[in-house]
């Protein structure tokens, strides 16, 4: 300190520490720091020295290892044989189907009950009330566990299907709706470009991309024409043969056919099968969402005040048009933010999917693997991370679509 | 008046007409269900298939609730009544395991003739909360409010008198150090004796201390352990507590994330960011699997200590973005105020911009705690005995094995009627705010 | 403020209970209580009765140990433990002593450092399925959706049976086995797998008990025992030999109804006379009283008794001795010498 007492006048002493606000917030944080990191070397010693006591070590090798548990229903290729870490990773896709499928139909359920609850018919609208209130007032897994045991009491099993007596029937000769899950016919292809079914299915929504990106381009040229000259040149059926006939050349030159579901010994074979645990789950968390944005949206569209549908109307819009362009952006300000908080809901509660045995990265990772292995530190905390990471990139996301949607003050 | 006009105008009418019913069209039942239900096709539509969905569920849940079995001693009993009454395909309730277990989903295994105790704590706490979300009441029931905590927790879980009180002087002795010694080290010197001196009464008298008392005059209830307590008991304790040890918590995160010192800044956003971006069954799974490799070897308390420590970190996280809210609505005006008035930071925040800012925030804090209720059925994963884990271990019972739906109906029932209340509550609050910031 | 108060009561009682962790036994002593991990609930093994109190075939080996050492069968705190749960439970202190139906492997004795104490049920994995579906063997069950209960040894024997047979499945892990009961029933599994006990147990529970058989093959070994921390051997004793103790009173026809006139005074067959603490210092070397078999004995009556009242013939859940026999019967239970 002494080799600072040089400038002249007014010279810096220790107690400007603490009594000069220039100093005083660096001090603070300072010992903020000090302290946070006394506490973290202290959590870090103490698990060092409990996992010495306990003779385990820190190693993530047991991602390595053969898993020797099945996973019904993997969106990769899995078996027993593979390892811990395709069982995670299996598990981890299963979370994010989940979670994708639950925000969509969670979106649409609460846009439709929000509007319907603001409906002027009596009956609608206190049904909707219901059905909010008693959805976001019970708890998420007792929905899941009632959802679950509903469909599997109140559908048929595989067996009603059998026989000359049957008591259940497929929908169209396609579809069956069974106590199991959900059979669906699938599309197959018979000369198939590559041997990977991935890589097939990524070019069929290449040209799908491309289809839909030559509409709009045919849109933007119509839009243009229609400023220039007045006339709108019809364009739906180029629309309707972009939309088709790429994708279904594709089709025919794949020779892609239906692989209907049928009965084969215990279980339907072929077709896709959606598990009941996927379905009660999906349903569940999107009912269960739905119900908290449904409020939001009926929040959002109140919020924007009645003299803006007058104006609207003065101005001639047609109520589609009013909605479209004058209602909606306005209430979209509103609903987004909670909607995205919403949506990290909906991806955190999928861990829920235990109760209902669907196979989600905290049953796999975070459940069976934990569980043989008994690496419940590593597990958990890879397990963690990836929900942080989940979490972030959805808000991220959202964020960008928050600002792109935002008032811009000029 | 009229006798003039009859004689000079002959036409005008001199009497008022009766007034004529409105047509039916326009009155009465008609007129609101056309109004209500008819007006349009679509509504039509709607209005049917409304019925149709009330009238496929009513017609399930109804005889199936209304004609159940209240008195049997076991499944099987039920289903013999059952087959006596209404013939073996009829699909009746056996309510009965409610009204054996009715006590165990409520309470858990708390010794019964001690109910009294959780019932008192339960209306104490009613009337400790009630003057912070009722302004009418008299500000002096804040005093107890403030006693609350310790009175709830002797009564819940018994033991001598000593331990709460001794835990109490605490806190008593902080404040005598920031009030009596603060002027004279200054405050921030103060803030930190006022929490160091508590730290080390606690660490080191405070043990000793409640022994001896306990031993010199042995006032007290009969202990209660921790894994006697379930059920919804189970889930209130760990919803109340995590939201009332996390309210300071939540609250120094939230001025910690509207700080300029950047380190706390970002220390404050990284845990809020980290703690609400994963689940919260991962948390529980941390307090319970976890919790012991972080603690000093050989340390071990019981698990709903750990859970309630776990949720309280949970729901501060969620608290600091709520009052991070009730801090972002307060007008820029109040802070200029503030800083116009010459108050430093921590006054002006004690004294002018937390009271406003809390008092937004009291829907949001109402509403995190719904949420944190409901999510307390997740400890079942964890092995503690709450609503549904304790269905499950019902279940288990040779009488009520094979037993589903009732049970199930009976704590949806509750987590209604309780999160509906409180529902209706924060709702009201926030009405009553906004009309009050116009 | 607040915070703190939690943290303070917090670092007291971590040091409380870190300054005492010298030796199990002593620890349990010195709280008066054993703290013992037994399943959230499994019919007939553990479970809730109405007034609360704990009752089934694990709890029966908890309460035997406690009086063994603590001489009241019902100074006992039980921990309900899931699958998930239970052995960070044991490691970590929590518990003395695991009774949850456990099946003790190699790996969990080696690699999670735990110590099993003996088998108190041998049990195997078994398969249950409808009547009406025809089935007579496991072996044909190609393309059937099974249900099982996650977190246990089970998931691992399922898979591992499927592919040596080179049959196809499609599991449904299910959480609890009252979700396994309800899913079976309503047909969404064709066969329900777990331990043959508590298929048994289940099957009992059904209205129609004989619609389901339960299929000859037993496709493991579930050897279920009580297990304790690696590393406490006097306590892992104590354990050990309150089971063999409740094993060898059946063998040599100690029941709780002669127990008493039998402890009175030495008889004339020294192996009573050791384990009843009559004769010899056996009670001694283990730390304990020397009437501490009979205390455990009398907790609940001899291994048999306990059988028989908690899962056996008489009970709806109507199990047969089988393995369980004592191997004088042909059974597998064989409690070394009280010598």
């Amino acid at each position: 300190m002494t080799t600072m007492t040089d400038p002249p006048g007014q010279g810096f002493r220790l107690s400007q520490l603490i009594y000069d606000t220039r100093y005083r917030s660096l001090t603070i944080q300072v010992v903020a720091m000090v302290l946070l990191m006394l506490l973290f070397s202290w959590l870090v010693s103490n698990t060092i020295h409990n996992l010495q006591n306990l003779g385990k070590d820190f190693d993530f090798g047991f991602l390595t290892q053969p898993s020797g548990y099945d996973i019904n229903q993997r969106l990769i290729e899995y078996n027993s044989q593979m390892t811990h870490g395709r069982a995670a990773l299996v598990g981890i896709l299963n979370t994010i189907l989940v979670a994708f499928l639950g925000c969509a139909l969670a979106t649409v359920l609460g846009v439709v009950a929000g509007v319907l609850r603001l409906s002027n018919n009596w009956l609608v609208s206190r049904l909707m009330s219901v059905y909010v209130e008693g959805f976001r007032n019970v708890p998420l897994l007792l929905w899941i566990v009632l959802i679950f045991a509903l469909m599997t009491e109140s559908t048929p099993a595989p067996r009603a299907f059998r026989g000359d007596d049957a008591t259940a029937s497929m929908l169209f000769d396609a579809i069956a709706v069974t106590n199991r899950g959900v059979y669906t016919p699938a599309i197959h292809f018979g000369t198939p470009f590559f041997a990977n079914g991935f890589f097939n299915w990524l070019v069929v929504i290449l040209v799908l991309g491309a289809s839909l990106y030559a509409i709009r381009r045919l849109h933007h040229w119509a839009t243009e024409r229609q400023e220039a000259t007045g006339d709108r040149p019809t364009t739906w059926y180029f629309t309707l043969g972009l939309l088709i006939l790429p994708t279904a050349i594709l089709m025919v030159l794949m020779s892609a056919y239906l692989n209907l579901p049928e009965l084969k010994g215990f279980n339907f074979g072929g077709g896709i099968h959606l598990r009941n645990s996927l379905i009660a789950l999906w349903l569940a968390l999107s009912l269960y969402t739905g119900a908290f944005i449904a409020e939001i949206v009926r929040g959002g569209i109140l919020a924007v005040s009645k003299g803006q549908t007058e104006a609207a109307y003065a101005l001639g819009l047609r109520p589609s048009t009013t909605m479209n362009l004058v209602i909606l952006p306005q209430a979209l300000r509103v609903i987004i933010p909670p909607l995205i908080s919403q949506f990290l809901n909906l991806t955190k509660n999928s861990s829920l999917a235990i109760a209902v045995g669907y196979m989600d990265v905290r049953s796999t990772l975070g459940g069976i693997t934990i569980n043989q292995t008994g690496r419940e530190l590593e597990g958990m905390l890879l397990l963690g991370l990836f929900y942080l990471v989940l979490s972030l990139l959805i808000s991220g996301a959202m964020n960008i679509y928050n600002a792109s949607v935002k008032l811009k003050e000029r | 008046m009229s006798e003039v006009h009859a004689q000079t105008v002959a036409y005008v009418r001199d009497t008022m007409l009766d007034q004529r019913e409105p047509p039916l069209s326009q009155s009465g039942a008609y007129k609101w269900i056309h109004e209500n239900l008819l007006s349009s096709w679509v509504n039509v539509v709607l209005t049917v298939a409304s019925l149709w969905v009330i009238w496929a569920v009513l017609s399930h849940v109804v005889p199936w609730a209304a004609l159940g079995i209240w008195s049997a001693d076991s499944l099987a009993q039920c289903r013999e009544i059952r087959d006596q009454i209404y013939g073996a395909d009829a699909s009746v309730a056996c309510w009965a395991v409610i009204g054996e277990r009715w006590n165990q989903l409520l309470f858990g295994f708390y010794p019964t003739e001690l109910y009294w105790r959780p019932i008192l704590a339960f209306v104490l706490f009613l009337v400790a909360i009630a003057p912070v979300l009722f302004a009418s009441l008299p500000r002096k029931m804040l005093w107890f409010t403030l006693a609350a905590p310790f009175v709830l927790f002797w009564l819940i879980w018994g033991g001598a008198i000593w331990t709460p009180i001794v835990v109490a002087l605490g806190f008593v002795i902080g404040w005598a150090v920031v009030t009596f010694a603060g002027p004279a080290i200054g405050a921030l010197g103060g803030v930190v004796l006022a929490i160091v001196a508590p730290l080390l009464y606690w660490l080191l008298v405070a043990g000793p201390l409640a022994d001896a008392l306990a031993t010199v005059l042995p006032i007290g209830l009969e202990p209660v352990k921790s894994n006697e307590i379930g059920g919804f008991m189970l889930a209130t304790i760990i919803g109340v507590s995590g939201i009332i040890l996390s309210l300071p918590l939540g609250i120094v995160l939230a001025l910690g994330r509207q700080s300029d010192l950047f380190l706390i800044n970002k220390c404050s956003v990284i845990f809020i960011e980290v703690i609400r971006g994963v689940p919260l069954i991962v948390w529980l799974f941390t307090a319970s699997l976890l919790l012991n490799y972080f603690l000093p070897p050989g340390t071990n308390f019981d698990l709903m200590l750990r859970v309630i420590i776990m949720v309280t970190l949970f729901s501060s996280a969620y608290i600091a973005e709520v009052v991070r809210g009730g801090l972002a609505a307060l007008p820029k005006g109040q802070y200029e105020a503030a800083d116009a008035l010459g108050l430093d930071y921590w006054k002006s925040m004690r004294l002018i911009i937390l009271p406003q800012a809390l008092k937004i925030s009291i829907p949001g804090i109402v509403n995190t705690f719904i949420g944190l209720f409901k999510d307390t059925t997740l400890v079942v994963f964890i092995g503690l005995l709450d609503p549904i884990g304790l269905s499950n271990a019902i279940r288990a019972s040779t009488q009520w094995n094979g037993i589903y739906w009732e049970l199930f109906v009976f704590i949806g029932l509750c987590f209604f009627v309780f999160c509906f209340s409180m529902g209706r509550y924060s709702l009201f609050l926030e009405k009553k705010l906004r009309r009050e910031h116009r | 403020m607040k915070k703190t108060v939690i943290l303070g009561a917090l670092t007291v009682a971590g040091l409380a209970a870190g300054a005492a962790s010298a030796g199990t036994l002593d620890d349990v002593k010195a709280r008066g209580k054993l703290n013992c991990g037994v399943s959230t609930g499994l019919t007939g093994f553990s479970a809730p009765d109405a007034n609360g109190v704990w009752q089934g075939f694990d709890v029966a080996v908890c309460r035997a140990v406690a009086a063994a050492v603590l001489g009241d069968p019902m100074a006992v705190d039980f921990v309900p433990t899931t699958g998930q749960t239970r052995f960070t439970a044991l490691a970590s202190g929590e518990i003395d002593l695991l009774a949850r139906n456990t099946t003790w492997t190699f790996s969990r004795d080696v690699d999670l450092k735990f110590e099993f104490v003996g088998v108190n049920y041998y049990d195997g994995q078994g398969f249950m399925v409808p009547k009406e579906l025809g089935v007579s063997s496991a072996k044909e069950l190609d393309g059937a959706t099974v249900c099982i209960q996650t977190g246990t040894t089970t998931e691992l024997n399922l898979a591992d049976f499927f592919r040596v047979n080179n049959i196809s499945y499609e599991p449904v892990p299910i959480e609890t086995n009252a979700e396994a009961q309800q899913q079976y029933l309503a047909g969404a599994c064709d066969v329900y797998t777990t331990d043959a006990s508590g298929l048994a147990a289940t099957r009992a529970s059904f209205e129609a008990p004989g619609d389901h058989v339960i299929l000859p093959e037993i496709i493991s070994k579930e050897p279920l025992g009580p297990l304790v921390r690696h590393g406490d051997n006097e306590w892992g004793d104590i354990a050990r030999w309150t089971l063999n103790a409740l094993i060898a009173a059946e063998e040599y026809g100690v029941t709780s109804a002669n127990i008493a006139e039998l402890s009175a005074a030495p008889g004339n067959n020294p192996e009573i006379n050791r384990l009843l603490g009559t004769e010899g210092e056996l009670g001694a070397m283990l730390g304990l009283e020397a009437d501490w078999a009979k205390k455990a004995i009398m907790a609940n009556g001899n291994y048999g008794e306990v059988f028989e009242k908690t899962i056996g013939e008489n009970t709806p859940i109507g199990l047969s001795r089988g393995l369980n026999a004592q191997w004088t019967e042909g059974g597998l239970l064989y409690s070394p010498p009280f010598r």
